[in-house]
């Protein structure tokens, strides 16, 4: 093999994040680079999936000494390679900085970001080429396959899953093993697998992350799935805006079909295994695993009542397992490692870790996995750096658009299912929004519940013309026309359509509203009763901005930026902001030299 | 793939070249790369020791470092054995690469006279 000669291997984050922010332009310069400097033969250039830290991509790391570029540009190939590949020494510049310390870390184990979690579902992200499956093996890939069809009988393998305690990491939190049994419990000559790659929750990316970065541990943990429940072909139901995740899957599905790991007779077990992909077309309901399986049949994706679930009933009328993408992730470590060890990790009622979309006001954005239990304080302040700009923590929204708001009190709350849903929201996919003090309440539960809204299916009335006339009251509320009894309504009709609807959609659409009440009332009141934003967010609220005479100076640069021409005045001599041209925009506050002025 | 032995014997065939991610402790051979240690032929000792360790087929990280101010020495290569004192080596040639990966890398026995310094152990 020429492959060994290598004496370096750099690795460039080729997934989605950084490839919009130049890995491409990147990898292409460096190629030229070391070609340039007779390097080619004796450094590989790797491309691998994501790891996680897309704000600070393109992100690259060079062998054998493990050093961790960040924001690296095509401009800044050169001296990598006169440098670092050619003598030996680390680009500082380049290097991570943390956020609070302002000091810089080579190695990417040593950052705060990446020490304090513990990778399973995202264990090969960022260390492999996804696009070889020769990287997945040496690594151990597709041994626990391996194990489960020459060494396991089906129902040691559904028995180990509920022993490890996995629950449906896409949101519902119902357990895996108990799943795989129903679906092997019933009687058919055909049964499917599919993988639910549907991800719509804005903000999350986490299963996109892994399809792009290890597409071969689903593929493995399907195999697994597959053979537990007897079923002999399945589908990843992956959305068509996911091109990236699309084409490695495509890659990896050809390349297990080569080595004979799908198809015919695996590992000589008489086991077959086929796998397809389908591409939905983005529509958030999708998601739901009734709404998934019409959308593969061709027919519209519309949820269906459950019973029959299917496990009983499922795509063309046969026993079919569904389980997210981050669930299947899981599987081969638990086969490896054993359910015990698994189970050791997390709480007692959630085990192993969870993959978060860390987003919002805050300094480390990005993908992150941590064991269940872990606060959210440790997520938010340590892995994600703090709030940016010294602004105070106001709450965190997790479980996407139909989890909740969470106020600073419970920073200290073990995240896992249970917790959560105790304190009115849900681990959902794993979003994690974070905001700031110049975040209005209501205006977020209003956002959330315009994305809910206008992908509600229309099929069942609670959720298409519930979440309409709840917007319709948010809207009101925060355009100032808020009225007595607003609250009690939304919160009557909150809990009607959570406990009417058909599918999950509607049933968690009500909750951004309903915790947002619960923990910030006193916003609602405000905007309602005082006709007053305190954040600051609502224009329609927001009084206008005055200027201090005496202390104005005469400069006109506020009057420059004022996008509605509302303020006059004559150069030396003070300004005049309109009261009924404002809109309370802000733009001039922070232009003014003298602090002269405020709003009203 | 026919059985979990077949997949075994793929991965111990494909797992050597993922070693080089591997930050484990390990054997490290540092080769002199400043522009002196450049002007003196450094480029060739660097594949003298990839053409060595990949011949012996060893698990050793080769990594270069920069000046280190004994410039009329080089080129020079440092050899780090795990728990032992890093050795540095000077004025080599092609051959001597060769004799310092077996006499010192694979056998543990310092080659004294091609010897310059020795540093205490990190």
């Amino acid at each position: 093999m020429k492959d060994s000669i290598y004496r370096s291997h750099v690795l460039i984050c080729t997934g989605t994040g950084c490839v919009s922010s130049g890995a491409k332009t990147l990898k292409e310069s460096l190629e030229e680079e070391l070609a340039a400097n007779d390097l080619s033969g004796e450094i590989k250039i790797v491309e691998t999936g994501c790891h996680g830290f897309c704000e600070k991509g393109p992100i690259m790391i060079v062998y054998p000494e493990g050093v961790f570029y960040c924001e690296v540009q095509a401009e800044d190939v050169e001296e990598i390679v006169e440098e670092h590949l050619l003598k030996g020494r680390t680009v500082e510049r380049l290097l991570f900085k943390e956020p609070m310390t302002e000091e810089q870390i080579p190695s990417y184990q040593d950052i705060d970001f990446y020490k304090k979690q513990q990778r399973i579902a995202l264990a090969n992200c960022g260390k492999i080429d996804p696009e070889d499956i020769n990287e997945y093996i040496a690594l151990g890939g597709y041994e626990a396959a391996g194990k489960v069809l020459t060494e396991m009988e089906p129902q040691e393998v559904v028995d180990t899953i509920k022993d490890s305690g996995l629950r449906g990491r896409g949101g519902g939190g119902f357990p895996t093993g108990l799943k795989w049994q129903f679906a092997k419990n019933s009687e058919s000559d055909k049964k499917y697998v599919i993988c639910n790659a549907d991800e719509g929750d804005p903000g999350a990316f986490m299963d996109r992350s892994i399809l792009e970065g290890d597409p071969h541990r689903i593929i493995e943990g399907m195999l697994v799935g597959a053979y537990a429940i007897g079923a002999d072909e399945g589908y990843v139901y992956v959305r068509a805006e996911y091109p990236l995740a699309i084409k490695r899957l495509e890659k990896a599905i050809e390349d297990a079909e080569e080595y004979g790991l799908l198809g015919e007779d695996i590992f000589s077990s008489g086991f077959d295994f086929k796998l397809h992909i389908k591409k939905g077309a983005g529509a958030f309901v999708c998601g739901e695993e009734t709404a998934l399986m019409n959308s593969i049949e061709g027919k519209r994706g519309m949820p269906t009542p459950r019973p029959p679930y299917p496990a009983v009933r499922g795509l063309w009328g046969k026993p079919t397992n569904i389980n997210n993408v981050e669930t299947y992730a899981n599987i081969p470590y638990i086969i490896n490692e054993g359910a015990e060890n698994f189970s050791a990790i997390g709480t007692e009622g959630s085990s192993g870790t969870k993959v978060f979309a860390l987003t919002g006001k805050i300094n480390n954005t990005g993908l992150v996995e941590v064991p269940m239990g872990t606060t959210l304080r440790e997520v938010i302040f340590e892995i994600g750096g703090g709030l940016g700009n010294g602004k105070k923590f106001k709450a965190v929204q997790t479980g996407g658009p139909s989890g909740g708001c969470l106020p600073e009190d419970y920073l200290d709350l073990p995240i896992d299912y249970d917790s959560l849903l105790d304190a009115g929201t849900m681990m959902g996919s794993g979003g994690m929004v974070v905001m700031d003090e110049d975040s209005c309440m209501v205006d977020v539960a209003r956002f959330f519940l315009n994305f809910t809204q206008s992908e509600s299916c229309g099929k069942c009335t609670p959720c298409r013309e519930g979440t309409k006339r709840m917007l319709e009251i948010l809207n009101r509320i925060t355009d100032g026309e808020g009225k007595d009894g607003d609250i009690e309504l939304l919160l009557e009709l909150g809990e009607h359509i959570k406990s009417t609807s058909l599918c999950g959609l509607g049933q968690s659409a009500p909750n951004p509203v309903l915790s947002t009440i619960r923990y910030f009332r006193d916003e609602y009141e405000a905007h309602i009763h005082d006709s007053d934003c305190p954040a600051g967010v609502c224009t329609e609220l927001a009084s206008a901005y005055v200027i201090d005479e005496e202390a104005c100076i005469g400069c006109g640069k506020c009057a420059k930026v004022c996008p509605v021409d509302a303020i006059s005045g004559e150069i030396k001599n003070p300004f005049t902001i309109d009261p009924e041209v404002c809109i309370a925009c802000g733009a001039c506050e922070p232009e003014c030299p003298v602090d002269a002025i405020s709003q009203g | 793939m026919k059985s979990l032995a077949e997949l075994k014997e793929l991965r111990n065939k494909v797992q050597k070249e993922m070693k080089k991610r591997d930050q484990g402790t390990r054997a490290e051979i540092i080769v002199g790369m400043g522009t002196c240690g450049i002007a003196a032929g450094a480029r060739d000792i660097l594949k003298a020791v990839l053409a060595e360790v990949e011949k012996r087929d060893l698990d050793v990280r080769v990594t270069q470092t920069g000046c280190i101010g004994m410039c009329e020495k080089e080129p020079l290569i440092d050899v780090k054995l795990p728990g032992k004192e890093r050795i540095t080596y000077g004025n080599l040639s092609e051959a001597d690469v060769q004799k310092i990966i077996t006499e010192h890398v694979v056998n543990g026995n310092i080659v004294s006279d091609l010897v310059i310094a020795r540093h205490k152990s990190e």
